[in-house]
């Protein structure tokens, strides 16, 4: 049977965020080409609505990626990200989802290595724990 | 405002866990100020909840929404078919809201998603303070606009305490002294002299010490005559 390709959602700040994934694809970066990104306006404009709603349409993980704490296009947006990445950990850990599911990264611009290490480590994540599911439905 | 925050997760669906038609109801007004159950706050609850099940093999269908106001009738009524269609209202307002869903439909089973907890005001974002205990019997325009009845920890009328240290209380250094405040808003205002009456003991008979309380408004009451009419309008 084909191994069943990991979903795994990123939104990226339309700024630093997506800079980095397209210095990552112009360097001819490698990664995993089966990642689903949404470009957003600022990772302050992602809330946690939209994490869980991503997981709740069938994302196995979903990354937030932002510009550098200090060095934020929109000052303070990327804080904004990862304190509701953070909550929205907490929400799932209440209700027994691994909470490492959903993550948040920073980025600058120049950091082309960066995003091939995210999409490995979401993707990880990804076939490691497997759709959320009953444990005994799990392949 | 009403200050009320979410319950812990796990309470809630074991409070749901029986029933199948989950509806869940948010409030516009105080609860949606604080952030405990607005709009948003109603889908991520339901969507963290859907990811329960599906995590577990479970299922039961949710349905959410948000009302203006979860604690007048006239709201309520309006949602009339969806209460009655489910199992269980899981209701994201403070315990008045979800009393008046659990009054209307006293066949329904009606389970809080909150927990009320004050009458507050928020301080900065993401931040609410106890200002009003209730009591019934307001006497602020005596203390600098301070209610030491819900301020202090001893809600004495006569201080500050002995614990009182650098402007903190003994019970958590961290908690502002309310007579420390109170003695430096009425120096503000020249007002000093305030603090040399002695205040006796607080009639709490106004307060809910006297049972439930009812406030009833004679001439804003409709009359049998007017109710009928308003009923054959609605």
């Amino acid at each position: 049977m084909a191994e069943r390709e990991p979903k795994v959602v990123g939104y990226c700040c339309e700024k630093h965020g997506i800079e980095c994934v397209n210095l990552a694809a112009r360097s001819g970066k490698q990664y995993d080409a089966s990642i689903r990104l949404v470009r957003v306006p600022c990772t302050g404009r992602v809330d946690g609505m939209h994490i869980l709603r991503a997981l709740e349409d069938g994302a196995d993980a979903v990354f937030v990626l932002g510009c550098l704490e200090k060095n934020c296009y929109y000052d303070t947006g990327s804080i904004e990200g990862r304190k509701r990445v953070d909550y929205v950990k907490s929400m799932l850990s209440q209700v027994g989802i691994e909470p490492e599911r959903v993550e948040m990264f920073n980025a600058s611009s120049s950091m082309a290595w960066k995003f091939p290490e995210i999409v490995s480590t979401m993707t990880d994540v990804a076939k490691r724990l497997g759709p959320i599911e009953p444990r005994g439905d799990r392949q | 405002m009403i200050v009320a925050e979410r319950k812990p997760l796990g309470e809630i669906v074991e409070m749901i866990a029986q029933l199948h038609k989950v509806t869940v109801i948010g409030c516009r007004s105080c609860v949606a100020i604080c952030l405990a159950g607005g709009e948003k706050e109603v889908k991520m609850l339901i969507s963290a909840l859907k990811l329960k099940n599906r995590k577990e093999g479970r299922k039961q269908e949710f349905d959410g929404f948000v009302l203006e106001r979860q604690c007048e009738k006239e709201w309520v009524k309006e949602v009339d078919d969806k209460i009655l269609a489910s199992d269980v209202i899981l209701s994201m307002s403070c315990s008045l809201g979800a009393q008046t869903i659990a009054d209307m439909y006293p066949e329904k089973v009606v389970v809080p998603g909150l927990n009320t907890a004050m009458f507050g005001v928020p301080e900065e974002q993401g931040m609410w303070s106890e200002k009003c205990l209730g009591c019934g019997d307001c006497i602020i325009h005596t203390t600098g606009g301070i209610c030491p009845i819900a301020r202090c920890a001893k809600s004495m009328l006569n201080g500050p305490c002995g614990g009182s240290s650098d402007g903190h209380c003994e019970v958590n250094l961290d908690i502002e002294c309310a007579w420390y405040a109170i003695h430096e808003r009425l120096k503000l205002q020249g007002r000093l002299d305030l603090l040399e009456a002695v205040r006796p003991p607080k009639d709490w008979t106004p307060s809910h010490s006297g049972g439930r309380r009812i406030i009833v408004r004679e001439d804003a009451k409709l009359t049998q005559h007017q109710k009928r009419g308003k009923e054959a309008v609605i």
